[in-house]
């Protein structure tokens, strides 16, 4: 790692980051939390009303202003290497706030809950479009769990390609085999390329 | 939460009040890129600190361990973009050291780390 500073041997970690998506109230903070190694953070980033960073409070006085707050957690791999993990927004206007989510990002998980599968619609849209790995992550909240993996693959109509996966976010274990299944196939994409 | 989720909420004027008195209305200066997960660290040689802010000393003492920008904001529970003014400060005073490559897409072997690190939580 490059450093602005004088003590260049001070080293940080390489930072990674995975995004969870879905519509609302699907079970994206829940996840988060399931494999975090600390109690999910909040934070809070200034927009206006449109929708755009407020990347610079001079003169920001008489504008309309709107917060919209980011859920995440932390993995930390080694001590070279942290992932973080950001809950997107559960609002789908605040699309500024997904692009700067998805820059750099290892991938997304797109969490669905198949009573409402047209909620998760958006996301799936957003990284079709920008060409971002991503995985479909049925939560199964309890005994709502009626389709199986190809019922909801062509519902949502997604490519063979997309590893579509059944889990429960409240579960550890579940969580992790849905992460360890988006990073094999952000690997496997890499290597086709 | 930490419970000071409205510490700079000020009932008459709203709630950019205090964001925007902490970090006086000011454009941050020409420091790098920070972004969410950038990361942050505290200067073994920083300097002086009488001169801060309350705020700039909390930051401080966050980084004493590396850290991104969106930890230092929800430690300090303030929006990202006054962490973001502030961290400039401490980065243009060389209190603070920022790593300054742009979030880029990991290669393999990272990914292989990531993918075993993972696995091993
Ligand atoms: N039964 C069951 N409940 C779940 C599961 N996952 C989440 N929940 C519950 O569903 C509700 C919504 O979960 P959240 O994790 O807050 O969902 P979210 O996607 O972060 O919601 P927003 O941020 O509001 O869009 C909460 O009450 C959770 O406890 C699950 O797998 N099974
Ligand atoms: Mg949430």
């Amino acid at each position: 790692m490059v450093f602005v500073g004088s003590d260049a041997q001070l080293t940080v970690p390489t930072a990674v980051k995975i995004v969870i998506a879905g519509g609302f109230g699907t079970g994206k903070t829940t996840m988060v939390a399931s494999v975090s190694e600390i109690p999910p953070l909040r934070t809070e980033e200034l927009l206006t009303e449109a929708g755009v960073h407020v990347d610079d409070l001079a003169g920001i006085e008489g504008k309309d202003t709107t917060t919209v707050a980011l859920d995440f957690g932390r993995i930390t791999i080694n001590t070279k290497v942290v992932l973080y993990l950001f809950g997107t927004p559960g609002q789908n206007r605040f699309w500024f706030m997904w692009d700067e989510l998805a820059t750099g990002a290892i991938g997304a998980v797109v969490l669905v809950d198949t009573r409402r599968l047209d909620s998760s619609f958006p996301s799936i849209d957003f990284f079709e479009h920008r060409g971002i790995p991503f995985v479909v992550a049925v939560n199964c909240f309890d005994g709502s769990q009626a389709y199986t993996v190809d019922e909801v693959r062509h519902a949502l109509d997604i490519d063979e390609a997309i590893p579509v996966v059944l889990c429960d976010a409240r579960d550890r274990e579940s969580s992790k085999s849905v992460l360890v299944a988006l990073i094999q196939h952000s690997m496997n994409r890499l290597a086709a390329v | 939460m930490t419970g000071r989720d409205d510490w700079w909420y000020d009932e008459a004027a709203g709630p950019l009040v205090r964001p925007y008195a902490m970090v006086r209305g000011r454009t941050r200066p020409n420091a790098p890129d920070l972004h969410l997960v950038t990361q942050v660290r505290a200067s073994s040689f920083a300097s002086d600190q009488t001169s801060l802010t309350v705020e700039h000393r909390e930051i401080m003492a966050l980084c004493a361990r590396p850290l991104s920008v969106a930890e230092v904001a929800a430690y300090l529970d303030v929006p990202l973009v006054v962490v973001k003014v502030l961290l400039s400060d401490l980065i243009e005073r060389g209190d603070v050291l920022v790593q300054t490559s742009t979030p880029k897409i990991p290669d393999r072997d990272l990914l292989q780390a990531v993918l075993d690190g993972v696995r091993g939580i």
